[in-house]
């Protein structure tokens, strides 16, 4: 970490834990939740946001000082729109049927709102090098809990990571299944995403208790 | 008519925006902390769905389909836009959202006081965008059902933000783990009332089954309408149900 400063360092870390973006500032939730019940759809959605922030927080900074006030919205909603259509197609060239699962939820990275929030907060006011890096941790911190909560569903509920069995075969009741343990069908449903959330929330202010909010 | 109604009830208990595909969920855990404010959300949401969804039915029909620009001539049957949706349908809903700011704000002053704030807030609203890329990709074949499509889900969300806003108000007397108060509790709430929705799953279909609406799922039921196509409503909604069963 010789070429990154204590300072730049911290841009990228702080996202992943005291200021992450769905745990701490609430952001981003929307297009994150649906396609976690598997964990290959939620490390590549992880994938396409990191990809979409880092450049679109590096192409934000450069044109912070030609962008007019007034019509900010609209140019930053163009720029992400621009890649997210990227990302879109290269699924559909190279990863079909996995862009049929993900449907129309990679279209709605653009009204994802951490990316908004970043370019606001930081990219409008910072340089390319600096909003490239929040723009990676933030989009960082973003995935973790997405991969955090896909693993926990995947893994609860149908017994499987990334597609493969880990946990033996339910049918043939091999491995665990063989003394007695059942999928909990629960973790599929779409609801129980926002539970696992909910726990890791619980968990993640439990252990800092800074975090707490007053009621 | 039937059509209709059963599009309008599928839309606000079934396919509800927040509670079966997650939309909206920034505003809806932001803005859900008092009822009065929840309400002018609401509103505006269910106001700018209902213009926006149809706008972008007639954009997506007569621009973007694969061969939608047929009426231009022959030699115009070739193109397929439909990449370029996304772009078109954020920069119509952003546009919208200005004018009818612009509108309310000329013609009505007192609900500009009461809707102004949050018209703003809504042009990033997931479930925005979200109406006019679901009502895509389930090929809603009518102006007027896309136009149901766009009024219903606005009015599932509300009803959505309504509810948690109540409950909200209400949990604040009681005694939450401090680690969980806020944020916490507000998920695991907001997962209750969603499993609660599942079991509107069965309404139309007669089936005692609730359709699981995973993401996963929602795709394989669109490529499953896009095989069904033609076929009778109630065979498709068996046969529905046994894809999703399997």
């Amino acid at each position: 970490m010789a070429i990154l400063s204590k300072k730049d360092t911290n841009l990228i870390l702080d996202p992943l834990a005291d200021n992450n973006p769905i745990t701490i500032q609430v952001l981003g939730i929307c297009s994150a939740l649906a396609i976690t019940a598997e964990l290959q759809a939620s490390v590549v959605m992880a994938i396409s946001v990191i990809f979409v922030m880092g450049v679109g927080n590096v192409v934000i900074s450069l044109l912070r000082n030609v962008i007019p006030s007034k019509i900010r919205i609209i140019v930053q909603l163009v720029v992400v729109a621009t890649l997210v259509i990227m990302v879109d197609q290269v699924l559909k060239a190279f990863a079909y049927e996995l862009s049929k699962t993900l449907g129309a939820f990679i279209g709605l990275i653009i009204t994802n709102c951490i990316i908004m929030g970043r370019f606001e907060a930081f990219a409008l006011g910072n340089g390319p090098w600096r909003s490239f890096l929040d723009g990676i941790g933030n989009a960082l911190g973003y995935g973790v809990i997405l991969i955090m909560v896909g693993f926990f569903r995947e893994l609860l509920g149908s017994g499987t990571l990334f597609g493969m069995p880990v946990l033996g075969d339910p049918i043939a009741k091999t491995g665990l299944y063989a003394i007695g343990y059942e999928n909990n069908g629960f973790m599929i449903i779409p609801p129980a995403a926002l539970i696992v959330v909910g726990i890791i929330i619980w968990v993640q202010r439990s252990r800092n208790k800074a975090l707490i909010e007053e009621a | 008519m039937l059509e209709h109604l059963e599009l309008f009830f599928k839309s606000i208990f079934i396919d509800n925006m927040v509670f079966a595909v997650f939309l909206g969920m920034c505003s809806y855990l932001a803005v859900s902390k008092k009822v009065a404010t929840a309400v002018g959300l609401g509103a505006a949401v269910i106001f700018v769905l209902a213009v926006t969804v149809p706008l972008n039915w007639l954009l997506d029909q007569y621009l973007l389909q694969d061969g939608a620009l047929a009426w231009l001539g022959p030699e115009y049957a070739d193109y397929n836009l439909s990449f370029l949706s996304f772009i078109l349908f954020i920069a119509t809903i952003a546009t919208m959202v200005q004018l009818v700011e612009i509108i309310v704000e000329k013609f009505s002053p007192s609900l500009y006081n009461s809707l102004g704030i949050f018209l703003p807030l809504i042009a990033v609203n997931c479930a925005i965008l979200g109406g006019s890329l679901f009502m895509q990709a389930r090929e809603i074949p009518t102006l007027g059902l896309a136009l149901n499509y766009g009024i219903s889900s606005g009015i599932g969300w509300f009803l959505a933000i309504l509810a948690i806003a109540a409950i909200r108000e209400k949990i604040r007397y009681s005694n939450v783990p401090a680690p969980l108060r806020g944020l916490g509790i507000t998920f695991i709430i907001t997962g209750l009332m969603g499993i609660g929705f599942q079991s509107f799953g069965g309404m139309l279909t007669g089936d005692n089954d609730p359709p699981e609406q995973t993401a996963p799922n929602t795709a394989e039921k669109i490529k499953e309408k896009e095989i069904e196509k033609g076929i009778e409503d109630e065979e498709k909604a068996v046969s529905y149900n046994d894809v999703i069963n399997e």
